[in-house]
């Protein structure tokens, strides 16, 4: 039993890591209909910030608090820059060019900025700097840090600010205005490319946010962590219905739920003929699943076809 | 929010996963030059031999890949500093760099540029998965590969004259960390490993050596060499209680692994291969990787005659620490380069029955291969984490100590056989000589009997002429 526990909390944590990932992609996704590729690679970036700005700070003596503190604000900074300087270079020249085009330099972005964080920060592994509590709990056998907890948090918090965010707030509305329809919107006086700048400095920041707990959690970066990270988290907005932010957060949590119990119990269900190796494949027979039933996600709206 | 329609949603899912496969499989390379060689001047023949070499340049195992390519080019470079002369022509050595992303796909995918590169002789690759498949490229263009650190067995026992390895593999290491773990009071094991032809080959090898050691594999885990989580498995292992987990695969997942073990409160006590035997394991598993045990083919470079002073001349080059098989490469190279030079030719053909013939005395070890290629002394040691430091054990089971156990036996054997024979031959001789004696005494006594005979004949004779003397007179 404490097992089943060990592993819903697994799952939980991983979930919701792969949920503020996904998040990111959904606010895009969302507004403008495109799959920033480059997302993971902004969470590599926020991991790889933080190691060098907390781990220098460290150094020279601060306390572990100010140091961690300051890590988190510069990756936003700094992660924040990069999603302006994406849609700027990389998207809004492709902003009525055919689907696949901004796909393409999407990608191409993506492997741009592994390259330049593998020459600034090496190819060896970075191991990030201790700067989250290390506490540890034991509840009905099974054990979780507070670290675990905290990324919890942070994703339900970041989910529920989200929302406030679009469906509160003025921004929020000309969010919504754009992703209906952008020639009306402007015709309304949204101006259209400040909210999407918006949309892609927002969902950069949450990059950056979820880059620190990443690294946090696991405690080591690399300059390619953000690209297996990344197809999960675009694979968990899927499941929920891309472009859904509380579809987001489900399928985030679906899918790391999914995975930790397929590992766990894959062997013992076909009686060893599959073992934990499949545990990918256990989640995306359920994607697979849901697809066939629910063509846009969990708690994706359906939407009609329109020219 | 709006969501597109379901059509351009899912197509747009198939285009995105399509392009992130490509993406994943195709980064960019990085170019190596590959200049023809330079014309030679009419007085001074110069020729240029090309050494490909083969590893991670990109992905997790980037920075073994670099270590491995540093090594080899530390070796180059001192090839060149010493002006090898080969045919009659000044020797000059380039190292041709390719990137495998450890991905066989890959891995077959460069061996093939290699080869059209027309080098001379390769060294690598890194993964035992991206250097069988490789391999057979190689051997079917002739051109002799030198692996440093490509363990699984399968890739000598293919059966090509090309496939060369220096470093022990892991039928050795396998029973040589089974029968530690034994030793080590170990009851149970749960066995992880990564899915690669390296991690997967030293868990059979390990699981086979446990078992016959008497211990009782309790779970069989897999992860792969990318992930960076491994709760989901760890708290099933932890169910089982196994007494030490082993796992197959490289520290880039080691560290992360063993310090999740912690955090899920399991006692379990880790032991690992060459691939987790490195400083960046412990880096990545901090205070959990302390008391753990790992192994590593041939002996501890501080022990060996040259280690110190290659260790030194590495890191003085590159401003780096020796990660893992940097060592094994240099002397991959220079296996390869004294090949040429006892042939007198760099054509692959007419130096690759030389490369079998190796005597070297290398960094790591005094190398000659077997029939197949593989190292014929291939020690392995066992080390412990211990102070964020790699802490010499012992060495163990290893080809080396094995075959010299078994020559000293046969030769015991042999002396014990030579002792009976020499008594036996002595009973014999001792036989013989009595009654060759028996023989002889009867033999003299005959004669003496005769002696006598005649004697007394002789006199008779006398008596019976000195009768008729008388008689006469």
């Amino acid at each position: 039993m404490e097992i089943l526990l060990q592993q819903l909390i697994n799952g939980l944590v991983q979930g919701s890591i792969y949920a503020l990932v996904a998040l990111g992609y959904t606010m895009v996704y969302g507004i403008m209909g495109l799959i920033n590729f480059a997302h993971g690679e902004v969470v590599m970036i926020g991991t790889l910030v933080t190691i060098s700005v907390a781990g220098l700070l460290l150094k020279l003596g601060l306390p572990v608090a100010l140091a961690g503190g300051a890590g988190l604000l510069a990756a936003v900074a700094v992660c924040m820059a990069l999603g302006w300087g994406l849609e700027r270079i990389a998207y809004r020249p492709l902003r009525n060019a055919p689907r696949l085009t901004p796909l393409i330099t999407a990608i191409g972005m993506s492997i741009v900025l592994q390259n330049v964080a593998m020459l600034v920060w090496g190819r060896n592994y970075l191991t990030f700097p201790a700067i989250a509590p290390k506490a540890q709990f034991e509840f009905a056998g099974a054990s979780f840090t507070a670290v675990q907890v905290m990324i919890v948090l942070v994703s339900a918090l970041t989910m529920a600010g989200l929302l406030v965010l679009i469906y509160r707030t003025r921004l929020g509305m000309a969010m919504r205005a754009t992703s209906q329809n952008p020639q009306v919107a402007s015709l309304m006086g949204v101006n259209v490319n400040r909210v999407i700048a918006a949309a892609f400095v927002i969902g950069s920041a949450l990059g950056a946010v979820a880059g620190v707990m990443v690294g946090s959690y696991y405690e080591i970066a690399h300059y390619q962590m953000g690209f297996m990270l990344g197809l999960k988290a675009f694979t968990a907005a899927v499941l929920g219905g891309i472009g859904n932010l509380a579809g987001a957060m489900a399928g985030g949590v679906l899918l790391g739920i999914i995975e930790a119990l397929g590992a766990g119990y894959i062997g013992d269900l076909t009686g060893g003929f599959l073992g934990s190796h499949y545990q990918d494949i256990f989640a995306f027979i359920v994607l697979i699943g849901v697809l066939m039933f629910r063509p846009s996600g969990l708690f994706g709206e359906k939407t009609g076809d329109r020219a | 929010m709006r969501f597109v329609p379901l059509k351009l949603s899912l197509s747009a899912l198939a285009v995105c996963s399509a392009f992130a496969l490509t993406a994943c499989g195709q980064k960019e390379e990085p170019k190596a030059a590959a200049p023809a060689a330079a014309p030679a001047p009419a007085a001074k023949p110069e020729i240029t031999v090309k050494i490909g070499h083969a590893a991670p340049m990109t992905g997790p195992q980037a920075h073994l890949g670099k270590d491995n390519e540093n090594g080899a080019r530390l070796a180059i470079e001192d090839l060149n500093a010493k002006g090898l002369e080969i045919g009659g022509a000044k020797v000059k050595f380039e190292l041709l760099g390719e990137d495998d992303q450890a991905d066989p796909k890959q891995g077959t995918i460069v061996a093939q540029k290699l080869i059209d590169a027309k080098v001379n002789g390769v060294i690598g690759h890194l993964n035992s998965g991206t250097t069988i498949p490789a391999s057979k490229l190689y051997a079917d263009a002739g051109i002799p590969q030198i692996s440093g650190s490509a363990t699984n067995p399968k890739y000598t026992q293919q059966g090509f004259a090309t496939a060369f390895r220096v470093m022990a593999n892991d039928v050795q290491q396998g029973k040589a960390l089974g029968e530690f773990a034994s030793k080590q009071g170990v009851k149970t094991v749960a066995i992880v490993d990564d899915r690669t032809a390296y991690g997967q080959g030293l868990a059979d090898e390990f699981r086979k050596s446990a078992e016959a050691a008497g211990l009782k594999v309790v779970a069989s885990e897999y992860t792969n060499d990318k992930a960076t989580d491994f709760k989901a498995i760890l708290t099933k292992i932890k169910s089982t209680k196994a007494d030490l987990v082993f796992y197959g695969g490289m520290d880039a997942q080691g560290g992360p692994m063993v310090k999740q073990m912690k955090e899920l409160g399991i006692k379990a006590r880790f032991l690992g291969g060459d691939g987790v035997c490195t400083p960046e394991f412990m880096k990545l598993g901090g205070d959990a990787s302390e008391g753990n045990f790992c192994s590593l083919p041939g002996m501890p470079l501080e022990k060996l005659a040259k280690g110190p002073g290659f260790k030194e001349a590495f890191s003085k080059k590159f401003n780096a620490e020796i990660q893992l098989y940097a060592p094994y490469l240099y002397d991959a190279v220079m296996v390869m380069a004294e090949a040429m030079k006892r042939a007198n030719s760099v054509e692959p053909a007419k130096y690759l029955p030389e490369v079998g013939k190796t005597k070297h005395d290398g960094v790591t070890a005094l190398i000659e291969f077997d029939e197949k290629g593989d190292l014929k002394s291939g020690a392995i040691s066992l080390y412990q984490y211990k102070g964020g430091k790699l802490d010499y054990v012992e060495t163990l089971g290893g080809g080396a100590v094995a075959t010299a156990k078994a020559e000293v036996k046969e030769a015991v054997a042999e002396v014990k056989e030579a002792a009976k024979a020499v008594g036996e031959a002595a009973k014999e001789v001792a036989k013989e000589g009595v009654k060759a004696g028996a023989e002889a005494v009867k033999a003299g006594a005959e004669a003496a009997k005769e002696g006598v005979k005649s004697g007394a004949e002789a006199v008779k004779g006398a008596a019976d002429a000195a009768k008729a003397a008388v008689d006469k007179k």
